[in-house]
């Protein structure tokens, strides 16, 4: 099945048509909380993409060996172990970026990206099909957040790619805007600047796929989420479709 | 004195300057998916402050007396996710048996909070801040409360958006998002109040 399809529709489908972020709706927490600033942006992408390719090559490896029922949990250790490396690499190599992620390093784990990709995708395909999965959603996923990123900084705080010496090195350290920078609307690196942004981005997203005649991006319900499947596992039908009346 | 002046002050940041939903982006999926209604938002938010509390007293005499005592810090994130899952699920099958009325209120929201990053976020934090552990289980009750009322002034928001003529773009999901930046920018009042209080 893996073998049909392109993979170069694979690459393709997760930046665009099904960008994680602003078609699939996943992966919120980061999004809005690392997109203060440009380089931030990009250090969380990346690093969540290293760890998204990386289980979905062990994971699609896997796939023959681990039962079924306890897939879940097998997974979790998985990421959580990607996790762990990639923490310890940015702490060592770019402290930088771990003052700016903080929290939301180790919280890469609970990214529902990463899961979701797994359970949807990894667990069923080839090891190549999942690698080329994991990189498209994962330069999805780091588009979406150098977009809002941008917006954000030079808004809030006119400058562009402010601090990327601490990512990149060398001397290079972003560009500041005339008049911005002097008189920054703060607000959009607070907090309601980056609901508000995403809000807007997301308008903006919807207006041009319903152009291409594709739905509206909206959160998923329970038989549509991801997580579904994990979810069954402990979440009977029934409880689902109560959530679903009660909701 | 000067201990409860500590703790309430950890409590009040947590639900008023550094609410988790409204500041720190923690938990967003449920804030978002759930809060139509004020009583599912309630349930959620109930079963969010029981697993905190609970994810916070299990984990801290684990990270204390087993991983630092034994050097073995970088596997927090691992361990820390495996309890809490775990967790989550042992409380579902004890809730099931032996207090089905409730169970039948919060557990169906159970399985969704086990990888929501507001529980493994309130422990890294509490880890992160050095807590002990009456601080760090006050700050999860402080980060659940503030959850709690994020959700529903927000289910509130939201059902009074539900008859508002709307941007045919801004349906759904934007218009949620920035009604969600109107309510985070309320809360931003508050900055500043907690360290006032205790001065």
């Amino acid at each position: 099945m893996a073998e049909k399809k392109s993979l170069g529709k694979e690459l393709t489908k997760g930046i665009i048509i099904e960008n994680p972020v602003l078609r699939l709706v996943l992966g919120t927490c980061p999004t809005l909380a690392t997109t203060t600033s440009v380089t931030s942006a990009i250090g969380m992408g990346i690093s969540a993409s290293i760890v998204l390719i990386c289980s979905n090559i062990v994971i699609s490896a896997l796939r023959k060996v681990i039962p079924a029922k306890v897939r879940i949990p097998a997974y979790i250790v998985v990421i959580a172990s990607f996790v762990t490396i990639v923490q310890m690499l940015v702490k060592a190599f770019v402290p930088v970026l771990d003052e700016q992620l903080g929290v939301y390093l180790p919280l890469i784990v609970v990214n529902c990206i990463i899961l979701g990709r797994a359970e949807a995708f990894a667990g069923k395909n080839g090891v190549l099909a999942s690698a080329v999965d994991g990189l498209g959603m994962g330069i999805g996923f780091t588009v979406a957040l150098f977009v809002m990123g941008t917006i954000r900084e030079i808004l809030g705080a006119g400058s562009f790619l402010a601090g990327i010496s601490g990512l990149i090195g060398g001397t290079f350290d972003g560009f500041k805007i005339p008049f911005l920078n002097e008189n920054p609307m703060l607000i959009f690196i607070l907090a309601p600047g980056g609901f508000f942004v995403y809000g807007l981005v997301m308008a903006l997203s919807n207006k041009l796929a319903e152009s291409k005649g594709k739905p509206k991006a909206e959160l998923q319900g329970c038989e549509k989420c991801p997580m579904a499947k994990s979810c069954s596992i402990r979440m009977t039908d029934e409880a689902c479709d109560k959530k679903e009346v009660e909701a | 004195m000067e201990l409860t002046k500590g703790l309430l002050s950890i409590l009040l940041t947590m639900i008023l300057t550094q609410n988790f939903v409204l500041a720190k982006f923690l938990g967003i999926c449920p804030f978002l998916g759930v809060s139509k209604k004020v009583n599912t938002a309630v349930g959620m938010s109930m079963a969010v402050i029981f697993v905190m509390a609970l994810a916070t007293a299990v984990t801290y005499p684990i990270n204390k007396y087993l991983l630092v005592a034994n050097n073995l810090e970088y596997l927090q994130t691992i361990v820390f996710i495996l309890v809490i899952a775990a967790l989550v699920q042992m409380v579902e099958i004890v809730l099931k048996k032996y207090m089905p009325a409730l169970y039948n209120s919060l557990g169906i929201y159970l399985p969704l909070i086990t990888t929501n990053c507001a529980v493994l976020g309130v422990v890294t934090l509490n880890i992160d801040s050095g807590y002990n552990f009456v601080e760090s289980m006050v700050c999860a009750l402080g980060g659940g409360i503030g959850f709690l009322v994020a959700m529903v002034m927000f289910a509130g928001v939201r059902s009074r958006l539900e008859s508002c003529d709307i941007p045919k773009f801004l349906k759904g999901l934007p218009i949620t998002l920035v009604a969600a930046s109107l309510v985070s920018l309320s809360f931003l009042g508050f900055a500043g109040v907690v360290e006032n209080i205790f001065a």
